[in-house]
């Protein structure tokens, strides 16, 4: 690639680092709902899947030609633009975010780094943003639908994004106090010192903060035990319950791709991101392959743990009621969020 | 690269102004205002003001238009009723507007010299770190006028919530 100019390299290089992670995206999307429905299974004594090739591994792609045959319904009521474009900006939304997570130790091939998409130095703000503008996907569904379900499910879905997007921000500030930056790279370099005893959880003492998150962020990804938006004994489906075919599949997409999401800042911030617990206590063996290599295996297997966390409390906890909901938003989650700031910047003085 | 950013983004931002004033379903014209808001923050990137750009898509796209969305949502407004104007705003409106056109844009190109120029796009290259400027600037120089504006905001907040309360 010698004679390819500076410009050119780096651009081929992105297209390919953007199709690949793309490409890992959705498949893990589509095995997310698989391992989903087999723990699910597992914890209410039933097998789950297992028909569709071995082990029922084949019942994502099953699902998948299922969905793109099935005719694609348009309700002579709805509003049309806005109806077809609302599923594009929920999964556009939850696609764009992966972007800015580095998911493996910086490698730099021709002057590109290899294992992030783009390395922003306001990283976190921007994964806020994105998740800020995915409510209109969800607002703008269940009004165009013209239905009084689809719109109370999307009426409950904002406010309850809304309401905990303040919460998740505010959890998320004595991790950025620590790193002293808003860049995802600072942020695992700050927790990289002696590995698992600096993590940010552990050694940061911000595991107030990390239940917070994971609190705010279940909410915020609307899974249970806050998924009102689709109780499905009050509100048929809720926001979806006019979609159908491709559409409807579009919004499944963009909930598991915001769980994935909401599963990487966690690593990220919380869990030192590509960083091994074990920190340099283990030599370094292997070839440089293995050692690059080596770091995205342990982003995939902490992304995994918080899974599995997702599914565990989908299984265990009943839903909460709407005031409930709001009065843990507002009353419990927002203040003690606040109170873990101004605890961390004052020992943060007092030491520094 | 930059100048095709600054192009793109410009036209976009232009469009969703004149489509905001031409829709006429107030949800179409709330949707084109977030597009305008979303245009100007990638403009305000590009000229190297990242914290700008990421405050203006959380604070105004993300939270003031969802909430006029919400508004338009649950008032179920319908479509606007088209008339054909007062003859004062096309006999004052056009001229006037026109004129600070003008009056604009003589005043930036003859004092260009005294305001300054800037490079388009010239801090995408290169990555400078404001947010550690704009937090020393807010937190230290200008504390007080920043503590005062929160505290000027919290009053608004609490007189809206005395106007809202029921009566005893």
């Amino acid at each position: 690639m010698s004679h390819l100019s500076q410009f050119q390299t780096f651009l081929l290089l992105s297209i390919l680092k953007i199709a690949v992670v793309l490409v890992i995206t959705l498949t893990a999307v589509a095995y997310t709902v698989l391992l989903e429905r087999k723990v699910l299974g597992r914890m209410q004594n039933r097998w789950g899947p297992s028909r569709t090739g071995p082990f029922g591994l084949l019942q994502p792609l099953a699902d998948g030609i299922k969905l793109f045959l099935k005719e694609d319904l348009l309700p002579l009521a709805a509003e049309r633009p806005l109806f077809i474009i609302a599923p594009i900006i929920a999964l556009a939304c939850s696609l764009i975010s992966i972007s800015v997570v580095p998911f493996g130790a910086v490698q730099h091939v021709k002057g590109v780094d290899m294992f992030a998409v783009a390395d922003l130095n306001i990283g976190l703000l921007v994964i806020l943003g994105i998740t800020s503008i995915g409510v209109y996907g969800i607002a703008l569904s269940g009004w165009s639908s013209n239905n009084k379900f689809a719109l109370l499910g999307s009426l409950r879905a904002t406010s309850q994004m809304i309401s905990y997007e303040l919460a998740l921000g505010l959890s998320l500030v004595g991790v950025v106090l620590r790193a002293q930056s808003l860049r995802l790279r600072d942020i695992v370099d700050s927790q990289a010192a002696h590995g698992a005893l600096s993590w940010n959880v552990f050694g940061g003492f911000q595991f107030v903060a990390f239940f917070f998150y994971l609190m705010a962020a279940y909410a915020e990804t609307n899974r249970s035990p806050f998924d009102l938006p689709e109780a499905e004994s009050e509100l048929v489906a809720g926001y979806h319950t006019e979609y159908s075919s491709m559409k409807f599949a579009m919004f499944f997409m963009a909930e598991y791709a915001n769980m994935i999401t909401v599963a990487c800042v966690a690593t990220l911030l919380f869990f030192g991101g590509p960083a091994s617990p074990f920190g340099h206590l283990i030599p370094a063996f292997g070839g440089a392959i293995v050692q690059a290599v080596l770091p995205v295996l342990w982003f995939v297997a902490k992304v995994l743990a918080f899974l599995l966390l997702y599914i565990w409390v989908r299984g265990t906890l009943p839903r909460f009621r709407y005031d409930q909901l709001m009065s843990f938003g507002w009353k419990f989650l927002l203040p003690l969020a606040m109170l873990n700031i101004i605890v961390t910047s004052l020992v943060m003085a007092l030491r520094g | 690269m930059q100048l095709a950013l600054f192009l793109i983004f410009g036209a976009l931002a232009v469009a969703g102004a004149i489509n905001l004033l031409l829709q006429r379903h107030p949800i179409n014209s709330a949707l084109s205002l977030v597009v305008v808001m979303m245009s100007l923050a990638v403009l305000y990137w590009s000229l190297g003001a990242e914290f700008l750009a990421a405050a203006q898509v959380i604070v105004y796209s993300g939270a003031i238009m969802v909430l006029f969305v919400f508004v338009i949502m649950l008032l179920n407004a319908g479509e606007e009723e088209r008339t054909t104007g007062s003859r004062i705003a096309y006999i004052a409106g056009f001229p006037g507007a026109a004129a600070i056109f003008c009056l604009l844009s003589f005043v930036f190109l003859s004092e260009r010299k005294a305001m300054g120029g800037t490079d388009l796009g010239g801090y995408l290259s290169h990555s400078v770190n404001n947010i550690a400027e704009i937090s020393r600037l807010l937190f230290r120089d200008l504390l007080l006028p920043f503590e005062v504006t929160s505290i000027l905001i919290l009053v608004a907040i609490l007189g809206a919530v005395v106007l809202a309360r029921k009566e005893q």
